[in-house]
């Protein structure tokens, strides 16, 4: 059986591609699939402590990766639908020029 | 008689706001319905009450405890008594008739709706003035009618001299009223309480200085309201309002304010020999003072206005002497004759087309007969002419001032007695009689239409007649047994009629007569004396014709001054401290923010990545502690 660091560490490898990608990447898209992977790094790990408790009970751990997943979906959606409308006002997705904001 | 006597108030109220809510959106010209209504209402309800007061019924109605905190109690009630009676009587008639003259005067105006809305007003202020059981409420409907005064006074507010007067009316009475404010804390503080009946049972507990000095803070306040000098200076002023308002309220309702609280309070004023002589002084001097001015004005109104000015002077000099019945009589014939007088000269203004100034009138005689006819009757009721209003009250005032002893008064209001009679029949020869002077006018002068007349004539009726129905026989006549339980302990015993009393009644109706035939002398025989008596005594008319120039002395001594310490303070002060401060704080703080500005980018990444590293820091940290 494949030890749980393995597992641990395949999630924390996504979580930091994922978090350095949010930060750096240009575009709202890329951006947004990002988030979606540190998700799944956190869904990763979740899974892998669920499956070595000292005596699992089946589908604990599994229901609060359900629920991430409900929540993703939810949240692409609506991402995803701020990008289109953005797309439509500003004929451009770069996050860089979102600085509406500016103090 | 609970109910007239919270309706007589309560109906105007209810009238001024409907109107001033709907008025300029729903009613517009038909303004004037419910507000005469509500007033003809409250005065046939006043018309009940003076009938139940008559009859010896009398009221005092706490309606309920408006401020209870600890020591201080002030209710919200209603007292009325024959004092209060009468002081209905004058208010509900005039304002009644200057309602129904108002329709035809100020139509077509464009703030038609708002001018009866302020009346209506007014009216409710002044009721509930008289009707007030205590001196709290009297202060409040005191400033009340004064807010009133100043709206209407400025009612046509684009004319700047009309807002400037209104502003200097509002201003001089706010020194009366500091003085009268101060008064009603004065009798607080010392006796607890502000209710009439309390106050006034106590009277004699209070020592003799504080005594005199709360009567001679209220009298401040009367000298303010009532425009007696030196702080008569906003009456003529006042004229810049429509003549309506000049009638009812600066002539026959307001401006008795004074009287009526001297007259209220006469338990106090009774007990303080200084304050009696200080009023009866005040009032002496500004009758001769003002009629004097009076004698050279050329606006019709202005010399009505001085004339008022004087005539109340009359009223304190008779409060002052101990003379309260006949004070009061005056004020009730004053009130009819007077507001008889400014409604007939807003009858001339109307039918020259704004004309006030009397030299460029003259001849109006036959072509407007009933104003004429009307204004001889209020001159010779002001004049003192045997048998009308003014000779009754105005010579009970003379005979009591002569009998009380103090003939230097007399002399003074003796003189002044001349000088009414004078001027008020200057006017009439200047306005009515002689060559028409200026012809365009004259041509299209025209008598005024009904709803104007009328009234003038039901005020004719009283200004005649009041004086026989309440001061027949002189000393013993129906209001001094009417009002002889309001001043039951203030009054000394009724009097006879002797010879002595006649003899100074028939020496005061020949002075007027005098006055009315030396008028008739200058302004009629020989129209050429007045101009040659002027430049012969060019010093004098030159002070008389400005006033004495109280107006300049009170920019020189008071406003000026004033004004340039103002000025000094908003350059200096306001503009470098306190402005500096305000300024320098926003400075400071602008300065600290500009420091922080560049963290917030609007870059949402560049957020995130500090808030990734502060996530860092955090664990390094928490890693370390735990080592």
């Amino acid at each position: 059986m494949t030890p749980l660091q393995h597992y641990l560490a395949l999630a924390t490898i996504l979580f930091f591609i994922g978090a350095w990608g949010m930060m750096a990447r240009r575009n709202i898209i890329m951006v947004i699939m990002c988030i979606e992977l540190m998700l799944n790094a956190v869904n990763i790990s979740l899974v892998a402590f669920s499956n070595y408790m000292p005596s699992p009970v089946p589908g604990r751990g599994e229901v609060f990766v359900f629920f991430v997943f409900g929540l993703s979906a939810a949240e692409a959606a609506v991402g995803l639908g701020i990008a289109i409308a953005l797309y439509r006002l500003r004929e451009r997705l770069s996050v860089d020029e979102l600085d509406g904001m500016k103090g | 008689m609970k109910a007239a006597a919270i309706l007589i108030p309560l109906l105007p109220m209810t009238s001024f706001i409907i109107t001033g809510l709907l008025g300029k959106r729903y009613f517009r010209e038909k303004s004037h319905y419910l507000p005469v209504a509500a007033v003809a209402a409250s005065w046939l309800l006043s018309m009940f009450v003076i009938v139940q007061v008559e009859r010896g019924e009398t009221l005092s109605w706490q309606i309920y405890s408006w401020i209870a905190a600890g020591n201080f109690n002030v209710d919200v009630g209603i007292q009325i008594d024959q004092l209060t009676a009468v002081m209905l009587l004058v208010v509900s008639t005039v304002g009644f008739m200057v309602h129904v003259y108002s329709i035809g005067y100020m139509k077509g105006d464009p703030g038609y709706y708002r001018f009866f809305a302020y009346l209506n007003l007014f009216m409710f202020s002044m009721y509930m003035l008289v009707l007030a059981n205590n001196f709290l409420l009297l202060y409040v409907f005191w400033e009340a009618v004064g807010l009133c005064s100043y709206l209407l006074i400025a009612f046509w507010y684009p004319k700047v001299s009309a807002a400037n007067a209104g502003t200097k009316a509002f201003l001089v009475n706010r020194v009366g009223d500091f003085g009268f404010g101060l008064g009603v804390i004065l009798i607080f503080v010392t006796l607890g309480t502000l209710n009439y009946t309390a106050v006034f049972g106590h009277a004699g507990d209070i020592g003799t200085g504080t005594l005199t000095a709360i009567t001679l803070l209220l009298f401040v306040g009367a000298v303010g309201k009532s425009a007696q000098f030196p702080l008569h200076v906003w009456l003529p002023d006042a004229m810049e309002g429509p003549t309506p308002v000049s009638s009812l309220i600066h002539a026959a309702t307001m401006v008795n304010a004074g009287v009526y609280m001297v007259a209220r309070s006469s338990p106090l004023f009774f007990e303080s020999t200084t304050t009696m002589f200080i009023v009866a002084l005040v009032g002496t001097f500004t009758a001769i003072f003002a009629a004097s001015i009076a004698l050279v004005q050329n606006d019709i109104k202005k010399v009505l206005a001085y004339s008022t000015v004087s005539q109340l002077g009359f009223m304190f000099a008779a409060l002052g002497v101990g003379a309260w019945v006949a004070g009061l009589f005056h004020l009730v014939a004053h009130g009819f004759f007077k507001g008889l007088l400014f409604l007939a000269s807003g009858s001339v203004i109307h039918a020259l087309g704004g004309e006030q100034d009397m030299r460029n009138m003259g001849g109006l005689k036959n072509k407007i007969k009933i104003t004429y006819w009307t204004f001889i009757i209020g001159a010779l009721a002001i004049a003192g002419f045997p048998g009308l209003a003014g000779f009754f009250s105005k010579d009970a005032i003379l005979e009591q001032v002569f009998l009380g002893g103090y003939w230097y008064f007399w002399i003074v209001a003796i003189t002044t007695s001349f000088m009414t009679a004078f001027y008020m029949f200057r006017l009439i020869f200047m306005t009515f009689h002689g060559e028409p002077r200026d012809l365009k006018a004259f041509g299209h002068a025209h008598e005024s239409p009904r709803v104007m007349w009328v009234p003038l004539v039901v005020l004719a009726v009283p200004s005649a007649l009041i004086g026989l129905a309440l001061g027949f026989p002189p000393g013993a006549g129906h209001i001094d047994s009417f009002l002889r339980p309001v001043f039951e302990e203030v009054l000394g015993a009724e009097h006879h009629f002797g010879l002595l009393e006649g003899g100074l009644m028939a020496f005061s109706a020949l002075i007027g007569i005098v006055g009315i035939l030396a008028a008739w002398r200058m302004y009629v025989i020989r129209p050429d004396l007045p101009v040659k008596t002027g430049a012969r005594f060019q010093g004098a008319y030159r002070v008389l014709l400005n006033k004495y120039w109280i107006d300049e002395i009170y920019f020189a001594l008071i406003i000026n001054p004033v004004r340039a310490l103002s000025r000094g303070l908003w350059r200096f002060v306001d503009i470098n401290i306190i402005d500096g401060f305000v300024n320098g704080s926003a400075l400071f703080f602008r300065g600290v923010g500009n420091l922080f500005r560049p963290a917030h980018s609007g870059k949402v990444q560049s957020y995130l990545f500090t808030m990734f590293l502060g996530l860092l820091v955090l664990l390094a940290a928490y890693w370390i502690l735990t080592l």
